[in-house]
């Protein structure tokens, strides 16, 4: 998910998109409840999940709550695993009183948060940790692509490079400097072109 | 000493059952409490944050967590296997009819009904049809691995020919009814709760495709079984007590009847007694066919934790882009397996023990996976 959404989403709180699935009517009544007097105001709720993919997608929500008791839990598992666009932090509630459960799986991070005897007034927090805990794990995640993809693209310059030095008998600097050039006039990046020159020497080999 | 385990309804959830109510965990003084769960995410999550000690679980699930693979990195370990075998592919009866018509036979075992699901693929494909929609119920599972193996063996690539979707075992039968999957992959006796619904023919048990293939083990936290060797080891020789004790004929009625309760499987005495002796109705309204080592709770050393079956859930990860290969973390993957802790704990039993930890494992396909060459296996 976008970063923004989060930021907006800790900026105000109205402005929090959640998504409540829940095939228990008196439970799901209770959390919404919990959650506009916790000041979100745009709260979704879903009796049953057919569909349940686009239906996510179409309410775009900030957050996902689910109840511990739904099978379901598996399939928005994977579904994150296969679509980071509708990758979103999950809370999850259960109607039974653990305390030391509630506090093992938060300092865990397991994404597994409890409301004890599921009390209204507990909901904000675990909606809170939840986002707090998602957006921290994403961070890394981004972060880590973003590492992976300049090692990709410096991986694609050197070959490039490697093109022009011994297509056209340059120095290791001067074939840099060429592909500078050509970047530069053509407004492109420099990853762009050293993708075409490779392309260009594949298709004339 | 009392100990907490969480269980998924499913056939293969028998040697915990047996071992609770039949006084297997009783003789070695165990206090044995089982808690049915729902989802294999809440198995995991809850044998993380302490509330099961111990679990029945999806056997590549043990090296997904302690990869830190889809999830938090949490090291487990899998001292001990459920049982091998139990899974069938089963698809709607519409699908089925096209499968015909490209040469599927009912109760052909080889690869040739994925053959005519891939022309039934292509035919829909020029006919500008939407793929077919695929269950199965976790991506780190055996089920996932095994559909993938089949389809590909037949030339039909599981991420672009189909679509795969995780449901709930106990979803199926009504997924498929309704049309919003044409097929699965699942352990009894949820297929053959689709054929009695008379909504699916099983086109396949896996065992067909990977015969001896392991399917559950219990697992558990790595750093528990570290603090709890003797409640660990109590545990192993009760469910190697009840593993046997499941694999004697004259027991299968009385494990069907305690199955079926509703607070166990919760699904009909006759399905999980037929499914207990390897005896599967393959359509609906035809006579069960005798399938040779269909489920295996204890015979073939079906309790032994191979190494091979860590390594190659790890090689399927790969394949299917769920993690990159790095040779380091081949170590890590076997070290999840714990044959010694399985041999420790049953060397006083007189029983006869596998003397090595791995295997070369052999498929229907004519490949076989030699554990000690994983890197050649996923560079080929």
């Amino acid at each position: 998910m976008c970063p923004q959404r989060l930021e907006r989403g800790s900026m105000s709180e109205a402005a929090l998109r959640i998504l409540l699935i829940d095939q228990n009517v008196t439970r799901a009544s209770i959390l919404e409840e919990g959650l506009r007097e916790a000041g979100y105001t745009t709260v979704m709720v879903l009796r049953d999940t057919e569909n349940l993919l686009r239906r996510i997608v179409d309410a775009d929500p900030d957050v996902i709550c689910i109840d511990l008791e739904n099978p379901n839990r598996d399939v928005l598992e994977q579904m994150f695993q296969v679509s980071r666009v509708v990758r979103r932090p999950v809370a999850m509630f259960v109607d039974r009183s653990d305390s030391e459960m509630i506090k093992a799986a938060v300092e865990s991070g397991v994404g597994a948060y409890v409301v004890d005897g599921l009390k209204k007034e507990r909901v904000k927090s675990v909606v809170d940790t939840a986002v707090s805990r998602f957006k921290a794990f994403n961070d890394l995640r981004d972060e880590l692509d973003r590492t992976k993809q300049a090692l990709d693209e410096r991986k694609l310059v050197e070959r490039a490079k490697g093109i022009l030095m011994k297509q056209r008998g340059l120095g290791e600097d001067e074939a840099y400097a060429l592909l500078r050039k050509a970047a530069m006039s053509d407004n492109k990046r420099l990853v762009e072109v050293a993708q075409a020159v490779i392309t260009a020497a594949g298709l004339l080999r | 000493m009392k100990l907490t385990v969480g269980f998924i309804p499913l056939l293969d959830c028998a040697s915990l059952v047996v071992a609770a109510e039949l006084g297997f965990a009783a003789e070695e003084g165990l206090d044995l409490r089982l808690v049915r769960e729902i989802s294999w995410a809440n198995i995991r999550d809850r044998v993380i944050v302490g509330h099961f000690d111990a679990a029945h679980m999806l056997a590549p699930m043990t090296v997904a967590s302690t990869l830190g693979i889809g999830h938090i990195k949490a090291p487990f370990i899998a001292p001990i296997s459920l049982g091998l075998g139990g899974n069938a592919i089963t698809v709607s009866l519409p699908l089925w009819r096209r499968m015909t018509e490209q040469g599927a036979v009912a109760g052909d075992f080889s690869l040739a009904p994925a053959e005519a699901l891939r022309r039934v693929i292509a035919a829909r494909e020029r006919a500008h049809l939407e793929p077919l929609t695929l269950g199965m119920v976790y991506p780190f599972s055996c089920h996932n691995y095994e559909l993938r193996y089949w389809l590909a063996a037949a030339g039909i690539d599981p991420d672009r020919d189909v679509r795969l979707a995780v449901i709930p075992p106990p979803f199926l039968a009504d997924a498929l009814r309704a049309g919003q999957i044409d097929g699965f992959c699942v352990g009894e006796p949820w297929s053959s709760v689709a054929v009695d619904a008379g909504v699916g023919v099983i086109v396949t048990p896996t065992t067909s495709l990977w015969p001896l293939s392991p399917e559950k083990v219990l697992g558990c936290r790595a750093e528990w079984a570290q603090h709890h060797p003797e409640h660990l080891a109590r545990l192993l020789r009760a469910l190697y007590r009840a593993a046997s004790w499941i694999e004697r004929r004259e027991n299968h009625v009385k494990v069907a009847k305690l199955l079926a309760q509703p607070n166990y499987v919760g699904a009909p005495e006759g399905l999980l007694y037929e499914a207990l002796g390897g005896r599967l109705r393959l359509q609906p309204g035809s006579e069960p066919t005798a399938v040779t080592d269909f489920y295996m709770p204890a015979r073939h050393a079906a309790t032994f934790p191979w190494v091979s079956h860590a390594i190659w859930f790890y090689a399927q990860m790969v394949r299917w882009r769920q993690v990159e290969f790095r040779a380091e973390q081949v170590a890590l993957v076997r070290s999840t397996y714990r044959p010694d802790l399985y041999r420790d704990a049953l060397q006083g039993l007189g029983v006869e023990l596998p003397s090595v930890d791995t295997k070369v494992e052999r498929f229907l396909d004519g490949r076989s996976f030699d554990p000690d060459s994983v890197a050649e296996y996923i560079g080929s």
